[in-house]
């Protein structure tokens, strides 16, 4: 363990490196294409990825559904020039919002499950996750490598089997009612019901989700500074007392970003809850799959996927702001 | 066994729920732009891109079909009717020939999604069966849009000595056996699987009623829904494609379910007790003799087809008896074609679960085309039966 503090990245007191400072002043603007390329990368992939799909889904959800190809109406007609894409505007309306998305129950109910398991998940991933990390941070250094490897050997196997074998585990005569039943916690002869409830669903969830809490709770505690610790020692405070006062404050970020990783996600999971809920798990994905396929309503199926994507803005910017006071304090 | 078939089924959803989002995205900058694109004239080996079930085509034919046509064959595979329907309807799909079920077929016709077939160039079109292949009429009069390939029915896939256990003196070659509560209950333990499909269900609940099953008196699908919620609490799993899977591994002992997966189910179960003496699920396939619904699965060929002339090949050469009776050997499926019916395996032609007697056959119902809106209605109170309030 080196006594010195991690080095911690200075560039908002800094001042700026003297070759684009030098570049600035001259005659005329003299752009930089290096530095736009730089900056152009990951904007450019926002904007293919992810800002020119949201606009597709947003102006789907405002369309109205159709039996022709493709199914639904308006669109727009290119060669009537600003004039076809002003039509179009014209008759684009709310109504996939304020039908539909307002007046049926399921979606309210659906948004209320999914937010019920994918909290309950994220709690119980914390629980279990942040031990694991914390172990992984405290073992000597030689075997953290591979510590890491083994949180993230299970991705070589298909996601899809990882679940599956769930099946097998979970079912009235699996391996766990057997291990349980060996133990005498169960009666053999009446084995609790565990697969296609929502039971079965969190446990997937959380054995799923798993390596994306433990690692960014372990980057955040790798890095700790355990003189701290020692420092809170030698004041005489108790091991327990420095963990609760010392270690959690430091891994907040890690916790923070852990939790969003997992929570976001887990609301919009469609797989988990098809092979191991039961016919009453309703979440939101399943609702969006029943538009699209079942009812064919495709903007129907865009709302709520605008809806989804609105409400978890929120905690993705209570995070963004939860770090950036983080980053404040340590400064 | 089981994981295998999960890998198959599963991933290939997910790969397809992907290629589909990328594809709906990528055809709808494609139509808004350039306008719709009309399939050319083909080169003589292009190849023909079939869109059909997994695991309903004898893979020897296709080796075949390319033997003699010099045509490759690009094979896709979904599992259920909503993936292929979403796959045609944005148009650009790419695909000759997809074999939805009739109601899908039905309702690519009216969104003018499909084309005409050319009967001048299906020489073998008169194998078919004329009495089965009118009753398909009414969603296509004249058949001009639709070749018939194969049909089934609807019915009940069980582990009889397990149910007969749970329900003696019952008799098991009635709808009653799934659809009255009081039965039901006592096979809830062993594990109970209905098709996630309220195109199906819900009529063949009004039918068990006593309803017409293409009625759309709102007060006879309420009756039906009624009975449906009576019956909840005692079902495990709604899933449309596991139950194969649940029968055959014996985590359920009774299914309501498609009579090809039911049977594939018996042959997997039977596989499985083969390998290992202890294993003793059985599985098979019952069509209640108070009839039920028989469906078609039928070719259709996309309007922006990019080989049509491949397709019709493709679908002519499946009209020959020796090739269909291969695949109804194969899948267990009945076939429409009838000069195939002397070449079929006994065993598939005598089964009356798979070529019912005529009795039965008469007692039979198509599924007649639904509305939109009287669908999503289906599909709103189906929604409530699975979360049970």
């Amino acid at each position: 363990m080196s006594g010195a503090p991690a080095p911690r990245p200075t560039s908002a007191g800094t001042p700026p490196a003297p070759a684009i400072a030098a570049a600035q002043p001259r005659r005329g603007a003299r752009i930089d294409w290096g530095r736009l390329a730089m900056i152009g990368v990951p904007y450019g992939w926002l904007i293919v990825l992810f800002a020119f799909p949201f606009v597709l889904v947003l102006k789907l959800s405002l369309s109205d559904r159709a039996l022709a190809v493709p199914p639904f109406r308006p669109l727009i007609e290119w060669e009537r020039g600003l004039e076809g894409i002003l039509d179009f505007l014209a008759a684009l309306d709310l109504e996939s919002y304020t039908g539909r998305l307002i007046q049926n129950p399921i979606y309210g109910e659906a948004l209320a499950n999914s937010l019920g398991i994918a909290s309950i998940a994220t709690l119980i991933l914390l629980l279990v996750g942040y031990p694991i990390a914390y172990a992984m941070a405290r073992a000597p250094r030689d075997w953290r490598p591979w510590l890491v490897m083994a949180v993230i050997l299970p991705f070589w196997t298909s996601f899809l089997i990882r679940v599956y074998a769930w099946v097998g585990i979970l079912q009235p005569d699996g391996l766990l009612n057997a291990g349980l039943g060996a133990l005498g916690l169960v009666d053999p002869a009446a084995p609790p019901r565990i697969l296609f409830t929502d039971t079965a669903v969190i446990i997937g969830i959380v054995y799923a989700y798993l390596p994306f809490m433990v690692l960014p709770l372990y980057a955040s505690l790798e890095r700790m500074d355990h003189t701290l610790l020692e420092a809170a020692a030698d004041l005489g405070c108790p091991p327990w007392k420095s963990f609760w006062l010392v270690t959690v404050p430091i891994s907040l970020p890690g916790v923070f970003a852990g939790a969003l990783l997992c929570f976001i996600p887990i609301m919009g999971e469609f797989v988990i809850p098809d092979l191991l809920g039961g016919p009453d798990t309703l979440m939101i994905g399943r609702t969006i799959w029943v538009e699209f396929f079942a009812n064919r309503n495709w903007p129907v199926a865009s709302a709520v996927a605008v809806v989804l994507l609105v409400l978890l803005i929120v905690p993705i910017l209570l995070f963004q702001r939860a770090q950036e006071r983080g980053l404040g304090a340590h400064r | 066994m089981k994981a295998d078939r999960a890998k198959r089924t599963g991933m290939g959803n997910w790969t397809r729920r992907l290629a589909l989002a990328a594809g709906a995205a990528a055809s709808l900058a494609l139509v808004a732009s350039c306008g719709q694109q009309q399939g050319g004239a083909a080169a003589a080996d292009a190849p023909v891109n079939i869109f059909n079930w997994s695991d309903y085509i004898d893979p020897e034919s296709l080796e075949q079909f390319t033997r003699e046509t010099g045509r490759p064959i690009n094979y896709e595979t979904f599992d259920n009717n909503e993936m292929v329907e979403t796959r045609l309807l944005p148009g650009q799909s790419g695909i000759d020939l997809a074999v939805p079920s009739t109601y899908v077929a039905h309702r690519l016709i009216q969104a003018g999604a499909l084309q005409p077939f050319d009967r001048t160039q299906l020489s073998n079109i008169g194998n078919l069966w004329p009495e089965l292949v009118q009753r398909i009429e009414s969603i296509d009069p004249g058949l001009r849009h639709v070749v018939p390939y194969m049909w089934g029915t609807v019915g009940i896939g069980m582990d009889r000595a397990k149910v007969a256990q749970r329900l003696p003196g019952v008799d098991l070659n009635s709808w009653a056996v799934v659809f009255d509560p009081a039965n039901l209950a006592r096979l809830s333990d062993c594990g109970v699987v209905f098709l996630d499909s309220p195109e199906d269900m819900i009529p063949l609940v009004m039918f068990y009623l006593g309803d017409d099953p293409n009625s759309t008196d709102p007060a006879v699908v309420d009756r039906a829904v009624q009975h449906l919620m009576k019956l909840r609490p005692h079902i495990t799993r709604i899933h449309s494609s596991e139950g194969i899977n649940l029968l055959a591994g014996g985590t359920a002992c009774i299914a309501v379910g498609y009579s090809g997966d039911m049977l594939q189910a018996g042959l997997r179960a039977a596989e499985t007790a083969a390998a290992n003496p202890a294993f003793t699920t059985t599985v098979e396939y019952v069509l209640p003799r108070e009839g039920s619904q028989l469906w078609f699965d039928v070719f259709v060929m996309p309007k922006d087809a990019p080989n049509p002339e491949g397709a019709h090949q493709f679908v002519n050469f499946m009209l020959r008896p020796e090739v269909i009776a291969r695949s109804s050997n194969y899948v267990q499926y009945a076939n429409a074609n009838q000069a195939s019916k002397a070449l079929l395996d006994p065993a598939v032609r005598d089964n009356p679960n798979i070529y019912p007697p005529e009795d039965v056959m008469a007692r039979l119902y198509v599924n007649a085309p639904k509305e939109a809106a009287f669908l999503q209605r289906l599909n709103d109170a189906w929604a409530r039966v699975r979360t049970g309030t």
